[in-house]
């Protein structure tokens, strides 16, 4: 093996493990209703519908964001509506996902 | 540099444009010292959406023209898996990748087992810097099957100035379920050129699921072929038949950060060569305006 190729693979492998052990995690976990047991079961359809949305037109070409700001995820539903042609059901669905 | 915004208007409203921002430095050709240095600004793509319903969508500006899968849907920096597009990326898209006029696309068919997408554009000539386009049109449909997660398409479009000239495309994806597995392909067929990629990647969940050091790794690999069909160039493709495998292994960082590294051999009468990229992609958004 060249010192080249070497060389390449120590880079990669070194600046990988310096971002993966500096890096935290910081995924928003959505706070389930407490009040009864319908509106968690309500809340839970609902996290599902929009799963499957994002699973079946979204991750189709990407993986889902890491986190952003709920100010943009309108902008952001509005943008997947256009390019994965969903409809206002699956638009507004897709919208509690990423806002619960 | 990649900057994207987009803009809502109301319920039914969509403006998007995405610019490109590029400095490179290479090292000085012909034996001089030092290093050269280029920078490019330039717009991708500015286009209206106007969503009638899901049905129908009116697109009007400078779009990506939707040939095939990847000018429209891997084009975007955050989501390649290599850093360099296929060899047979600029087939059907018209040299400048976007066409200026209108384009119409929406869901022929909605079932929960199967589903339609169709677009239709046409668009005009135009010489402006920025909105660069040739006249042309074409469309795509496809075919997608949710229990299944493929989703099979064709493409075709035709260029309406100059040697009029057809194209014709089709690309497949699978996707099975409950998997990080992720096979796509496409092959596209042009009047002086034509070739295929097909690209599959995983990500395992065995290890503590996809968020864990290990499911975060995700090895990459893509086998991609062109042929000359005549020695006419009016394409972006090698000039002489070639084959390349790309072996690739990205990281996915938290906070939206990809790290790409990749080695391919190349194949070709003129000579066979290797090449080495490695890249770091952070996507970042933020609201441009206050929102509710």
């Amino acid at each position: 093996m060249s010192p080249r190729v070497i060389a390449f693979v120590a880079f990669a492998l070194t600046f990988t493990s310096a971002l993966a052990l500096g890096a935290k995690q910081n995924h928003t976990q959505a706070a389930v209703p407490a009040n009864n047991t319908a509106d968690q079961k309500q809340y839970v359809q609902s996290q599902n519908e929009g799963e499957r949305v994002f699973q079946q037109h979204c991750s189709r070409c990407h993986a889902a964001p890491d986190s952003f700001s709920p100010r943009i995820s309108g902008t952001i539903v509005r943008h997947m509506r256009v390019r994965a042609s969903l409809s206002q059901h699956e638009e507004e669905e897709l919208l509690r996902y990423f806002n619960p | 540099m990649e900057p994207l915004l987009a803009a809502p208007l109301g319920h039914s409203i969509l403006v998007e444009s995405r610019a490109a921002l590029l400095e490179s430095f290479a090292p000085n050709s012909s034996n001089q010292p030092g290093y050269e240095h280029t920078h490019f600004i330039g717009l991708t793509y500015l286009q209206g959406d106007f969503v009638v319903s899901r049905h129908f969508t009116i697109v009007a500006g400078d779009y990506l023209i939707p040939f095939n899968t990847y000018n429209e849907r891997l084009s975007p920096v955050w989501i390649g898996n290599f850093q360099d597009g296929p060899l047979i990326a600029s087939l059907g898209t018209f040299s400048s990748g976007s066409g200026l006029g209108g384009m119409l696309r929406g869901n022929a068919i909605a079932r929960n087992k199967c589903s339609i997408d169709y677009n239709y554009f046409y668009s005009a000539r135009s010489g402006n810097e920025q909105f660069n386009a040739r006249r042309g049109s074409g469309g795509r449909a496809s075919l997608y099957l949710p229990e299944q997660r493929l989703e099979i398409g064709l493409s075709y479009d035709r260029l309406l100035q100059g040697t009029h000239e057809n194209f014709y495309g089709g690309h497949l994806w699978w996707e099975p379920k409950n998997t990080a597995f992720r096979l796509r392909s496409e092959g596209a067929r042009g009047h002086h050129a034509q070739g295929y990629w097909i690209e599959a990647d995983y990500r395992t969940k065995a290890f503590g699921g996809l968020d864990s050091a290990i499911g975060r790794i995700e090895p990459v690999f893509r086998i991609q072929q062109t042929f000359r069909r005549d020695t006419i160039v009016s394409d972006s493709l090698p000039l002489v038949n070639t084959q390349r495998a790309d072996f690739g292994l990205d990281y996915n960082l938290p906070h939206n950060v990809r790290i790409l590294a990749s080695y391919a051999r190349q194949f070709s009468s003129t000579g066979n060569h290797n090449i080495w990229e490695t890249g770091i992609v952070y996507r970042f958004l933020f609201p441009a305006w206050k929102g509710k």
